[in-house]
């Protein structure tokens, strides 16, 4: 399996950057060359390659003068956290709402699917700026929200396979020994929608690292004192005409990551359920 | 044709109900609605004149059956920084909205189309490889720095577009290309393939082998049934098109209804927040409708159902 994962160039490419997403995100102030907070006026929207105090701001600073490097590097935490812990949530929700509709789709069933109607029909950048103002920024509160408002698509597929599961041999073996509704739904359905689960949530990755950049680009995402790329690209928004690197260069490293994210998805796809190539992303 | 409306429209209904029930509830998760309205430095008085005034003060389900009865008659009551109907200040924006999530719509089709039929009729070619790039860079963009280096580049450094605004069509180029991207790169890879399933049937043999010209077969036999599936998509696309118009108008000021939502949290004027969740739901559950039907209709396997 990781060997056949790693035979396409492309995966192994996401697969690198992805490594060094994380090691930033982990390690992120003890790499930064510089204090990601630290201002200094005196040498505010410098380019890249400015000799500084303490070192070369190799991709120059801000309007604060802060290094963009260093808030680059601490910025991955942020969109990798959301990202992960926002789908975390979501399968949660979507694969419990996605067992129980595709069990048991007389009342429950519909009811559950008439929420996921109901969840597709507002447009959800809306729904979670709203709620974030309703309830102030924290990181909390946007995990909570993108989390809660991503599920539908999980939801949908694992009914449908769960609609034809229930009907094979083994299912009826388990109930005909005695195995109640829970046991089922628990021991022998939700294995077989693993690798779907695992197909949904990496791409699911991307897009909610994209919402949550969105979100901060709004100033509705965390704090505006947690440096995040989305933050950093608003930072830089009002000084995009002589100063192109301030929002330029968050957004390159944004772009990448859900490049890879996307690659590294696309190919578990290909290898473990070439029939969800028609998700509905 | 009556038989195949009714039952989907009455349930189009109920799901937006659902929503009306849902946007009622939104301004309430925190607890009392009437701190959200007012600035942080009202006085416990206007707190509770403003909270007896907008009925805060009543049973919830009171409160509740108020609002679904107005919002049925489309009244969510007035915008407290405008003082004109919540829904009128919607609707007004709307046509600008509609124009540009239109053409963004249209463009993405004008680039899928002719780019996923190519990917898929030279299957495991550089062209294919070349269109399932396009496919990923266009799910990859972040639309609002995307939006902004196009104005970067088109505005500030070849001075060729207008960064903002909106009446010309120079105006709307780029706000509508920075939107079609998203759906240009999902509408490419779902129809690319179904496109490759489409070419191996036994129908488009057939079409073959009866000599009609290779074109022909591939635009009219299996296009035709290739977009069946593809259409739903486009469907859901719409939905995600009017949410990202709403970081798209802000950012190119276009004036629609996203930058209206927008600058309604940033004062807290939650009737427009509520009117514009109901008024989008039932833009997209209607075009849910309608694709539905186009559906059943361009598909006559489902006709019979």
């Amino acid at each position: 399996m990781i060997r056949r994962f790693l035979r396409s160039r492309l995966a192994v490419f996401g697969l690198l950057v992805m490594l060094v997403v994380v090691v930033a995100a982990i390690f992120g102030e003890r790499l930064a060359p510089f204090d990601p907070g630290d201002q200094d006026i005196m040498s505010r929207l410098q380019p890249p390659f400015s000799p500084g105090d303490d070192g070369m701001h190799l991709l120059g600073t801000d309007a604060l003068g802060r290094d963009v490097l260093s808030r680059l590097i601490v910025g991955a935490r942020v969109s990798l956290l959301v990202g992960l812990a926002a789908v975390v949530v979501s399968a949660l929700v979507g694969v419990t709402f996605g067992l129980l509709a595709g069990y048991e789709d007389r009342y429950l069933g519909r009811a559950l699917m008439g929420i996921t109607d109901i969840q597709l029909a507002i447009p959800f950048l809306v729904l979670a700026l709203a709620v974030v103002a309703v309830l102030g920024p924290s990181l909390g509160n946007l995990i909570a929200v993108l989390g809660l408002t991503n599920w539908v698509q999980y939801a949908r597929v694992i009914r449908a396979e769960t609609l034809v599961l229930r009907e094979r041999e083994f299912i009826e073996a388990a109930r005909a020994m005695g195995a109640g509704a829970p046991r089922i739904l628990l021991r022998h359905l939700l294995p077989n929608v693993g690798p779907s689960v695992v197909v949904i949530s990496s791409l699911l990755v991307a897009k909610m690292i994209l919402f949550e950049s969105s979100l901060s680009f709004l100033g509705l995402g965390v704090p505006p004192a947690i440096p995040t790329w989305g933050g950093m690209i608003a930072d830089g928004r009002d000084y995009i005409a002589n100063a192109w690197w301030v929002a330029a260069l968050p957004g390159l490293a944004l772009f990448i990551t859900v490049i890879a994210i996307n690659l590294i998805g696309d190919r578990l796809r290909d290898l473990l359920d070439p029939r969800l190539k028609q998700l509905e992303t | 044709m009556a038989s195949l409306l009714l039952p989907r429209l009455v349930y189009a209904m109920l799901v937006l109900f659902g929503v009306a029930i849902a946007v009622f509830f939104l301004i309430r998760i925190g607890g009392d609605p009437s701190a959200l309205f007012l600035p942080p430095e009202a006085s416990l008085a206007d707190i509770a004149r403003f909270r007896h005034q907008m009925g805060f003060d009543r049973s919830l389900t009171a409160q509740l059956l108020d609002f679904l009865g107005r919002a049925a008659q489309g009244d969510f009551g007035r915008s407290l920084r405008y003082d004109q109907p919540a829904m009128q200040l919607v609707l007004e924006r709307m046509p600008a909205t509609l124009q540009l999530s239109a053409v963004a719509l249209v463009i993405s089709i004008v680039l899928s189309v002719p780019i996923a039929i190519l990917a898929a009729i030279h299957r495991d070619t550089l062209i294919d490889r070349g269109g399932l790039l396009v496919s990923l860079i266009g799910q990859s963009f972040p639309t609002f720095w995307l939006a902004l280096m196009l104005i970067l580049i088109f505005s500030e450094k070849l001075g060729l577009l207008p960064p903002s605004g909106r009446g010309t069509w120079r105006q709307l180029i780029m706000p509508a290309f920075s939107l079609a991207v998203y759906s240009t790169g999902i509408i490419t890879r779902l129809l690319r393939s179904s496109m490759i399933e489409v070419l191996q049937s036994d129908y488009v043999r057939t079409a073959r082998s009866k000599g009609i010209s290779e074109w022909r077969v591939i635009l009219v036999h299996a296009l035709r049934n290739a977009v069946i599936p593809t259409l739903t998509v486009i469907g859901l696309q719409v939905g995600a098109l009017l949410g990202g118009a709403v970081i798209t108008e802000e950012i190119f000021a276009y004036p629609g209804v996203g930058r209206l939502a927008i600058q309604a949290i940033a004062n807290r004027d939650f009737t427009i927040i509520q009117a514009f969740v109901v008024l989008m739901a039932l833009v997209i559950v209607s075009i849910n409708v309608l694709v539905d039907v186009g559906y059943t209709l361009l598909d006559p396997r489902l006709r019979t159902r």
